[in-house]
C-alpha cells in the first residue's frame, strides 16, 4: 500500500512539473525554459512470497507436479467452462509447460515433481505485490483419463506475512477426454497409455466435478484400473503461507 | 394474573421476533458431470418446518419429489407452514454444470434454509440442504450440498416410463438421453428406509443389457453434487 502511495506521489510530482512548464509560456517574452529536472524516484517493487504445501490425500492416485499461477482477474480455469489447451494437456498427461505459459499470469511455477499417495511437496511462488492477487492451482490425477484437482481461484490480496490459508480440493473432470479408463488412454503407472490427445470426445466439453473412476473390479470390463485407483473427495490439501 | 400472563406472552413474542427479516440472493450450481436436477425448491423456514430431516423417514411430500421430481406437495406444505420460498427458479431441469439464481426475502422467524431437487437418473436420489442457519451478518456464503437417498424406493436403476409416481419402482427419465434399456435390475439389499447419504449409482458397461440401465462411466457422481451461494444483504 505504501509503495502504491509513493508511486502515486511520484507521478503527481511529474504531472505538476509538466503543468508548470506548460504555464510558463508568455506572449511577449519568450524565454527559454530551464529544463525541469525531476529526480527519478525509484519505487522498489514489493515482492510477495507464498510457500505452498500440497498433500496427496488419495488412496492410490499419483498427482502430477502442482502448477501454481498468480493472476489478477482472469483465472486460468473455471468450473462450467471449456478447458484451455494448456489445461487439457495438464489434465490428460500431467505436462504443464503450456498451461504455465498462461498469458494473464503474473507469475507461474511448477512443483519439482509428482507426488504419490500420502506424500507432500512444497513449492514457492514470488510475485510483485498487487491490489488484487489470486492464486490458482492444478494437478492431474495420474491414473485417470482427464481428472485434475486444484483451486480455480483463491484470493490472497489481504494475506499478511506469516498468515496462511488451508483448503482441501475436489476432483474435477476437464471434459476433454471420455472416461474410458482403457490401457491405451490412461497415462499413469497403472496403465502407461497415451497422454495428451487433441481430440475432445467427452460427453460435454466443459469442466465439471469428476464422477470417480469405475475400475475393472466394479463393472467396467475394459478398464485398466483396479480398486487401488479409486478415490473420493477431497483428494488433496493445499496450505498457502505468505512468507514475505 | 391475566396481565402478567399477557406480559409474558408479549415478551415471548418479542423475543421470537428478535431476528430481522433478511434479503437473500441465491445461486445454485449443479456440480455433477452427468446428473440433471428436477425443479428446485428452496425454503426459508422456522426451526421446525424443514423440507426434510436426515435419519428420519421421508414425508409423502418428500417421497413424491424424490421419486418423480414433483414439488407441488412440498410447496403446499411449506406454504401452510408460513415458509418463504423460491420454487422452480430454473423453470425446469438444471443441467450438469449449469447454474440458476433466485432472490428470497425472509419473514421474521424464518431463520433457516432448506433445499431439495430430485437427481435424474436415480430412483429416489435428491440433492439437499437441511436447515442451514441463515447468518445475520451481511456477506456471501458458499455451501456444498450432498446427494441424499430418500429411502423410499429400492435403487433398481431401471428406466421405466411413468415410474415417477410415489411407490412405482423405476427411474422416470434420463434427461441426458444417455441411459440404456434392457437391464434386469439391481437387486439391492438396501434396507435403510430413513433419509440417508446416497451410496451412489452403480451402472454397468452394457447399455442394452446387464443389471442397470445406467452407464457406469456417465451416471456416477461424488459428493458434493451442488453448490449453493447465499448472499445476505
Amino acid at each position: 500500500m505504501s509503495s502504491a502511495n509513493n508511486l502515486k506521489k511520484s507521478l503527481l510530482v511529474l504531472a505538476l512539473a509538466t503543468t508548470l512548464a506548460a504555464c510558463s509560456d508568455n506572449d511577449n517574452d519568450p524565454v527559454i525554459e530551464d529544463p525541469v529536472v525531476v529526480e527519478p524516484i525509484v519505487v522498489e517493487p514489493v515482492i510477495s512470497e507464498f510457500t505452498i504445501t500440497f498433500s496427496n490425500l488419495t488412496a492410490g492416485q499419483p498427482l502430477s507436479p502442482l502448477s501454481v499461477i498468480a493472476f489478477g482477474d482472469e483465472a486460468p480455469w473455471s468450473f462450467g467452462t471449456t478447458a484451455s489447451v494448456g489445461l487439457e494437456m495438464l489434465a490428460e498427461s500431467g505436462a504443464n509447460e503450456e498451461y504455465l505459459s498462461y498469458e494473464s499470469a503474473l507469475a507461474a511455477v511448477s512443483a519439482e515433481g509428482a507426488i504419490g499417495p500420502g506424500e507432500t511437496t512444497t513449492v514457492i511462488i514470488t510475485v510483485e505485490e498487487q491490489e488484487t492477487l489470486n492464486l490458482s492451482f492444478a494437478a492431474m490425477l495420474g491414473n485417470t483419463n482427464d481428472a485434475f484437482t486444484g483451486l480455480s481461484s483463491l484470493d490472497v490480496s489481504t494475506l499478511e506475512v506469516g498468515g496462511s490459508l488451508s483448503r482441501t480440493t475436489t476432483a474435477y473432470d476437464a471434459g476433454t477426454e471420455a472416461n474410458t479408463e482403457t490401457a491405451e488412454t490412461v497415462p499413469g503407472p497403472a496403465a502407461s497409455g497415451e497422454g495428451f490427445n487433441e481430440i475432445r470426445d467427452d460427453t460435454a466439453d466443459i469442466i465439471t466435478m469428476h464422477p470417480g473412476i469405475v475400475s475393472n473390479q466394479d463393472g467396467l470390463s475394459t478398464s485398466a484400473l483396479g480398486v487401488e485407483q479409486k478415490f473420493d473427495n477431497p483428494v488433496s490439501k493445499i496450505v498457502i503461507t505468505r512468507t514475505q | 394474573m391475566k396481565t402478567s400472563t399477557l406480559t409474558i406472552a408479549i415478551l415471548l413474542a418479542a423475543a421470537s421476533q428478535s431476528t430481522m427479516a433478511a434479503e437473500l440472493d441465491l445461486k445454485v450450481t449443479n456440480l455433477t458431470k452427468g446428473i440433471h436436477f428436477t425443479p428446485l425448491l428452496i425454503t426459508a423456514h422456522n426451526s421446525e418446518d424443514t423440507l426434510f430431516e436426515v435419519a428420519t423417514e421421508a414425508s409423502t411430500a418428500l417421497q413424491t419429489m424424490a421419486e418423480g421430481g414433483n414439488i407441488a406437495e412440498l410447496v403446499a406444505q411449506a406454504t401452510a407452514a408460513g415458509s418463504d420460498m423460491a420454487a422452480n427458479p430454473a423453470e425446469g431441469l438444471l443441467a450438469p454444470a449449469a447454474s440458476t439464481t433466485a432472490t428470497l426475502t425472509t419473514t421474521d422467524g424464518n431463520e433457516y434454509l432448506s433445499l431439495t431437487a430430485m437427481m435424474l437418473p436415480t430412483n429416489d436420489g435428491f440433492v439437499g440442504l437441511n436447515s442451514w442457519k441463515i447468518p445475520t451478518e451481511a456477506g456471501t456464503y458458499t455451501i456444498n450440498l450432498n446427494a441424499y437417498d430418500a429411502g423410499t424406493e429400492q435403487n433398481n436403476e431401471l428406466v421405466v416410463e411413468g415410474s415417477g409416481a410415489p411407490g412405482t419402482p423405476g427411474i422416470p427419465a434420463a434427461p441426458g438421453g444417455d441411459a440404456g434399456t434392457g437391464g434386469t435390475g439391481i437387486l439391492s439389499g438396501d434396507t435403510n428406509t430413513s433419509i440417508h447419504i446416497h451410496p451412489g449409482s452403480l451402472g454397468d458397461d452394457d447399455l442394452e443389457a446387464g443389471n442397470s440401465d445406467l452407464s457406469n462411466t456417465v451416471h456416477r457422481w461424488l459428493n458434493p453434487v451442488a453448490q449453493l451461494t447465499v448472499t445476505v444483504k
